[in-house]
């Protein structure tokens, strides 16, 4: 088997296990976690299409896909990160007034 | 031959056990430092696959940058058992056999496609090292993200802009007021590792031309020392600091931005650098980039608009 194909499925592992924690977890935090887990597996099918063999050259334009994705799931995950932040705070207030 | 076959098998053997661990892990901290963890153990996963760019990448800004956001979050809601399996609702066996089921299924698909595509797949590889020679860069990388698909790369650091502007929206900079000061051990380590972080920035921005690293790279790490001055409180932001760090945050997208529109007026394309300037266009783009960045990811996690109060001697 392929050093590529070995590495796709490790990929698709990741997606499996971030899949089924992802819908079935309650809490939030662990939520956006499974968000990361799932990204990374998608970003190891791409960064396996991309290898070509321990000689030649990998394909850069996969490479800078998963560039581009690394950065968006950061953006991605503050902004859940602070929405989170934001509903503990409100949460608290609530358990204040009553 | 057979002992790189048994270095896979244990590297992705061990990959998928700390995301397992990690999103099993009845304790949130625990949670969250396996998938540090993880992050780094898929970088080297991502050197094996000769994609070192991206491995610096992963663990820099996906393990490293990350981990501090979802610490800070954890943190945030300490006493509240965020994270915690224990305050999982725990499915009801149908539903975690129904959702097992689909996700089987989903992941044979998933694999059957892969091993029934043509291998090699077609790709743009060859098209990318024909023309790397008037990209300016010889890092095939670098060639693609700040020239070749630049717009994407814009793009992308609109998104990086668009999400500082929500987080400091959303954020209340009073709520970290109440976190604990950070020991004398802290300060040494800040002392010894702050310089060489900038040095390691530079040097990975200039590297991005012909090497793996770039503006990413150099912008998370020089970032991540926003972080560490931050949580020692060497600098802490006041209410006069906004306008600054607004004008940083959008230095990435104005000036990114800025030079297509300089392009335009060349009578080149949108971001089509004059080949011959190439060089000094892209290295002027990734070091605003790496600016602007470091800023974005040091303020997303200072994760809101600092407050007027000024520190009082109390605090300290």
């Amino acid at each position: 088997m392929s050093t590529a194909l070995l590495y796709s499925f490790g990929g698709i592992l990741l997606i499996g296990v971030a899949l089924h924690r992802l819908v079935l977890t309650t809490d939030l935090l662990r939520r956006v976690v499974a968000l990361n887990v799932f990204a990374a597996g998608i970003a190891s099918l791409l960064i396996a299409a991309a290898y070509r063999g321990p000689e030649a050259a990998a394909d850069p334009v996969p490479h800078a896909f998963v560039l581009t994705g690394i950065v968006v799931l950061v953006s991605t995950t503050a902004a859940a990160l602070a929405l989170i932040r934001r509903l503990d705070d409100l949460e608290r207030s609530v358990d204040h007034d009553t | 031959m057979l002992l790189w076959l048994v270095f896979d098998l244990v590297l992705i053997g061990a990959i998928v056990w700390l995301a397992w661990a990690a999103l099993a892990a009845r304790d949130g901290f625990e949670m969250i430092v396996l998938f540090m963890v993880l992050g780094l153990f898929v970088a080297l996963a991502w050197v094996r696959l000769q994609a070192p760019d991206v491995a610096l990448a992963e663990a820099a800004v996906g393990s490293g940058i990350t981990g501090a956001l979802l610490l800070k979050t954890w943190r945030h809601r300490r006493g509240r058992a965020a994270g915690d399996a224990a305050a999982d609702a725990r499915p009801s066996r149908a539903l975690g056999f129904g959702v097992m089921g689909l996700v089987t299924v989903l992941t044979g698909m998933l694999a059957a496609v892969l091993v029934l595509i043509p291998r090699p797949a077609p790709s743009l590889a060859e098209t990318v090292f024909a023309n790397l020679a008037v990209s300016g860069v010889d890092n095939p990388v670098t060639a693609v993200l700040l020239n070749f698909r630049a717009y994407d790369t814009l793009l992308e650091v609109v998104v990086l802009f668009a999400v500082v502007v929500v987080v400091w929206l959303l954020g209340d900079a009073e709520a970290d007021r109440r976190a604990p000061r950070l020991g004398s051990i802290f300060f040494g380590f800040a002392r010894l590792v702050l310089p060489v972080m900038v040095l390691i920035a530079g040097y990975l921005l200039w590297l991005g031309g012909f090497a793996p690293g770039g503006a990413f790279q150099a912008g998370a790490v020089l970032g991540a020392v926003g972080i560490v001055l931050l949580l020692g409180r060497l600098y802490t932001p006041t209410a006069a600091d906004r306008l600054p760090a607004r004008l940083v945050f959008g230095l990435g997208t104005v000036g990114f931005a800025g030079a297509g529109l300089a392009t335009l007026a060349l009578g080149n394309a949108f971001l089509g650098y004059p080949p011959e300037a190439a060089k000094t266009w892209i290295l002027v783009i990734e070091a605003m980039l790496t600016v602007s960045i470091a800023a974005t990811l040091a303020g997303l996690f200072f994760g809101a608009a600092p407050s007027g109060r000024p520190t009082r001697e109390s605090d300290r």
